[in-house]
């Protein structure tokens, strides 16, 4: 586990759990919405991260995802459309020592919110972002957004929609992010791993989330989280593990080329030996990059897990630092002496 | 044998040429040597947006103007008594504002052909008649600085940018002042490049001795020390005053500052200044845009620290939803907008009042905010130091609504002792001491304010947002009546401010013909006026508002006791829609939008004109 500077609860005081996360409102997303495994998740994760609940700090933009403060017992500012971001990172710098949140969604962070998604990945605050994709807009009730995919048919685009999709990975690969994964609301062990990984990392973290809307867009990741479809649709990223993927674990990925291919590991004309290697602490992005567009060639499966996680210098640690050698070199700030600087005449 | 030197009462002297002669800096440093020898000194920078407008063209001249006296004054002056013109298009822009008789100094060697027709002379004005009711120096500034230059190693356009300090020379002889704080300015700023050092000396030197050595003026000036309060002085422009007073607060409420800000004219030079202070804990913030900078200070304020945004008009537009966010928040936020010539991007580098409606209205919803004007570059200081000490002890966004005029121009100020400044405490939620445990919109009987529990402190954990909060416990709520009385609350906050607002003072008549009212950067120009209708016996008073919401409660009565109300204003009548609409009273406006000051003499006509309808012999 990296360094963190949130304080951690001392030996002796009694663990906190799942209810101690949960407050008195009333959770009011749509029954089967999957906002509500994300919240069971982080709530269930939570006592696990060992830090006490007065220095967590939940952010959010505006969105049904944004609610998300509401429903956890730590503090919480839901804010507005997009600017999550920049008041998270308000809080983080005026006090390190927070554990901070931001809730987004697809529309929130890469619409409304790009400018700011990106400068935050870049500025690698000690901040974990998890953005609830699930390509609509559900609050507005059904428009496209940012990630609905080229023509999708909604009730602001009927002849359907006529703009390419971001890939929210790759955006956050390309603006510097330290630490990039993806994972689903409906797979619940993998997605609490992801949330302590992110924790973990130290920098700013940026988790997709994979989350079904069941009145907008329902069964828009099905193929990559049902029972059925979701082996020969998804490869599990593990560090220092071939790309393997399948019901039976028998397709690999290898590269032939620059290009990407799915090979049979079993019928003897590859191995593993043949395949891909993730290395997910690699420094050059080209390998990252190269798994978040993957799957935008026909057949290929979708990458879950952690594409990325370097370590880097965090903003609020530089300009700490930065105040405390300018403390070093010129003594704490003396009010009186800066009022009286540069050029004075005294009148008697 | 030195020539006579003749005592006058005061001097305004406008430096003018392309943007990069140096106009700016030598008339900075006029300033701060007429301030260090005791004159009381007001300045007026006026300058294009373009960094490098084409060489010798009128849209690139830049001029600086100071006006020193004796006696208190308050504005950069009407008119000038001497003109510096570095080219024949300063000359063009700027021959309207000298005296008759005044004295024109011109670099000669600049008034070739080309440079004549970029400012669009048919002939050399230097050569016809035009020029006779001024006294004309001709100077070969150019050639005269090369030659007093030409021992060091230095190439010619080297030299050439030197020759504004042999103009400085010059007026520094004119006026009798020394030029030691001059070359103790140069030293320092060119430490790092000692033969720019020796090379600048020469040319004040230069210029200098050769008006001792010439004799081309018959005589020099002296103008002695104004008379101002004991105390000790600095001399100070508007934005270094905010800078200072955002210092201040921090340090004497003990509350960390996060300054985010957004590069833009003229507001930048706040961001310059506080990222000075690493050592006082300051945190700047140069954010991605003019959104993500409210941001971070709306983030640090709920974290527990001093929040501040700056921006100019076009940037309160864009931070307009982030400020409304803090005010149902009920968080502290400090806003400063430095106004420059709108509407869109506007004169980016001329002033203007323009914004007050903005300020007051330009928010969805009823968004209530208090706002602090400063009236003259060093109430800066104590205006932004009230806007923070508002903004804690009342849970609200304040804006300090200060202007270009106020924030570039300069006069000295008078050192407050850090005993004088007002007590800002934070008084953070520290337990939740009702039953029903912590209660996030509880609020302080008095004051209305809400309690303040930042991230960190066990047990008082809790939400909030941009949602309707149910009264008291800070719910999200849609209820009806909730919604009114939440909408009343925050509006009576705000206004209760004015319970502990000073009695305002009256300058002048206390009752009469005429009450000027003004704020913000009009006061010099209003307070002038005022003290000459005074001296001429008139029943004329001056009242300038700093704080603009609330209204003072004393307001009322004062505008009731006279016959008529004139409010001079850098716009086309804003707070006079306000005065109008809040007391029902007739006001009459006078208003100016040029991107220059007012003039004297433009009140005074203004003034002539009612006293006639009133009938006043």
């Amino acid at each position: 586990m990296r360094s963190k500077r949130t304080s951690r609860i001392p030996a002796g005081v009694p663990t906190l759990s799942k209810k101690d996360f949960e407050s008195d409102q009333d959770v009011r997303w749509c029954p089967g919405c999957g906002d509500y495994s994300i919240l069971a998740q982080t709530q269930r994760i939570m006592p696990e991260l060992g830090i006490p609940k007065e220095n967590i700090v939940f952010i959010s933009g505006i969105g049904c995802s944004s609610r998300f403060p509401y429903y956890m017992d730590t503090y919480g500012f839901h804010t507005i459309h997009g600017r999550a971001p920049t008041i998270a990172s308000g809080v983080k710098m005026a006090n390190p020592d927070l554990s901070v949140w931001i809730i987004t969604g697809d529309g929130d962070a890469l619409s409304i919110g790009g400018n700011h998604f990106i400068h935050l990945m870049r500025r690698n605050f000690d901040v974990n972002v998890l953005l609830f994709n699930n390509r609509i807009y559900g609050l507005t009730k059904g428009q496209y957004s940012p990630t609905s995919e080229q023509g999708k048919q909604t009730k602001s685009t009927p002849l359907g929609s006529v703009d390419t999709p971001f890939n929210p990975i790759s955006l956050a690969l390309a603006s510097g992010a330290t630490f990039v994964a993806r994972s689903l609301d409906r797979d619940p062990n993998h997605l609490r791993a992801i949330i302590k990984s992110a924790f973990e990392h130290k920098g700013t973290s940026f988790i997709e989330i994979y989350q079904n809307c069941n009145v907008f867009n329902d069964g828009a990741f099905f193929q990559y989280t049902e029972k059925d479809t979701k082996a020969d649709n998804t490869v599990v990223l593990e560090h220092n593990e071939p790309l393997v993927f399948g019901t039976e674990h028998d397709k690999g990925i290898r590269l032939n080329g620059f290009q990407p291919e799915v090979v049979n590991t079993t019928n003897g004309e590859y191995s593993t030996e043949d395949l891909i290697v993730h290395d997910q602490y690699a420094e050059n992005t080209t390998l990252a990059n190269f798994l978040a567009r993957m799957s935008d060639t026909t057949d290929m499966p979708d990458p879950i897990g952690i594409f990325r996680s370097v370590r880097q210098s965090c903003y609020e640690d530089l300009v700490t630092n930065q105040i405390r050698t300018a403390k070093e070199l010129t003594g704490d700030g003396n009010l009186e002496a800066l009022l009286n600087a540069g050029e004075t005449w005294t009148v008697s | 044998m030195r020539k006579p030197v003749e005592q006058i009462e005061e001097a305004t002297i406008l430096f003018a040429g392309d943007s990069g002669d140096g106009s700016q800096t030598i008339g900075t440093q006029m300033t701060e040597t007429t301030a260090l020898v005791g004159n009381d000194v007001a300045t007026l920078p006026d300058y294009p947006a373009e960094i490098r407008a084409p060489a010798g063209s009128l849209a690139g001249v830049s001029g600086f103007q100071l006006h020193f006296s004796s006696e208190q004054i308050h504005t950069p002056g009407d008119l000038c008594d001497v003109l510096v013109a570095m080219n024949p298009a300063a000359l063009k822009v700027h021959l309207n504002k000298l005296k008759p008789n005044g004295i024109l100094i011109v670099n000669s060697d600049n008034f070739a052909r080309r440079n004549l027709r970029l400012a669009g002379y048919e002939e050399d004005p230097l050569e016809d008649d035009k020029l006779t009711k001024y006294q004309v120096f001709r100077v070969e500034l150019t050639q005269l600085t090369r030659k007093a230059l030409e021992a060091t190693q230095l190439s010619n356009p080297e030299i050439d940018r030197c020759k504004n300090f042999f103009a400085l020379g010059m007026i520094l002889w004119l006026y009798n002042r020394p030029m030691e704080y001059t070359m103790k300015w140069i030293k320092a700023k060119f430490a790092r490049k000692p033969e720019y050092v020796e090379s600048n000396i020469l040319a004040l030197r230069a210029g200098n001795i050769y008006c001792e050595a010439t004799e081309q003026f018959a005589v020099s000036y002296d103008v002695k020390p104004a008379e101002f309060e004991p105390g000790t002085y600095r001399n100070i422009e508007g934005n270094m005053a905010t800078v200072l007073g955002l210092v201040a607060a921090s340090h004497q409420s003990g509350l960390p500052l996060v300054y985010g800000s957004y590069p833009i004219t003229p507001a930048s030079d706040i961001l310059h200044g506080l990222a000075q202070y690493r050592n006082f804990g300051v945190v700047t913030m140069q954010m991605e845009d003019e959104i993500a900078a409210v941001g971070v200070a709306i983030g640090a304020s709920f974290s527990g620290s001093l929040g501040v945004t700056g921006s100019s008009g076009p940037g309160l537009a864009l931070k307009s939803e982030a400020i409304n966010l803090a005010m149902i928040a009920e968080l502290p936020l400090v806003i400063c907008n430095i106004q420059r010539a709108g509407p869109s991007t506007g004169m980016p580098t001329k002033t203007e009042q323009s914004d007050l409606l903005q300020m007051f209205y330009g928010r969805n919803g009823e968004s209530p905010l208090p706002i602090i004007a400063p009236s003259r570059p060093f109430d800066c200081f104590e205006a932004v130091y009230e806007a923070c000490r508002i903004a804690v002890k009342y849970r609200t966004p304040v804006i300090f609504l200060s202007d270009l005029y106020i924030a570039m121009g300069a006069e000295p100020w008078k050192i407050p002792q850090l005993s004088e400044l007002p007590e800002i405490r934070p008084d953070f939620a520290v337990s939740a001491d009702t039953r029903n445990g912590f209660e996030p919109y509880l609020r302080d009987p008095e004051t209305l304010a809400r309690p303040w529990a930042k991230p960190g402190t066990a047990g008082l954990e809790h939400r909030i947002g941009g949602l309707e909060k149910s009264d008291v416990t800070g719910h999200v709520s849609y209820d009806a009546e909730n919604h009114q009385r939440m909408v009343e609350i925050r509006a009576e906050k705000v206004a209760g401010i004015a319970d502990e607002l000073p009695p305002t003072e009256v300058f002048g008549a206390q009752e009469g013909d005429i009450l000027l009212l003004g704020w913000g950067g009009t006061y010099g120009a209003i307070r002038t006026t005022a003290e000459n209708c005074i001296a001429d016996g008139l029943p004329i008073g001056h009242v300038h508002l700093r704080h603009l919401n609330p209204f003072p409660k004393d307001l009322a009565d004062i505008l009731q006791r006279f016959k008529k109300i004139l409010i001079p204003e850098q716009n086309s009548g804003q707070l006079r829609q306000l005065i109008r609409s809040t007391y029902l009273i007739d006001a009459v406006g006078l208003n100016k939008v040029q991107g220059q000051p007012f003039h004297v003499f433009e009140l005074a006509s203004k003034i002539d004109e009612m006293l006639k309808e009133i009938g006043h012999a």
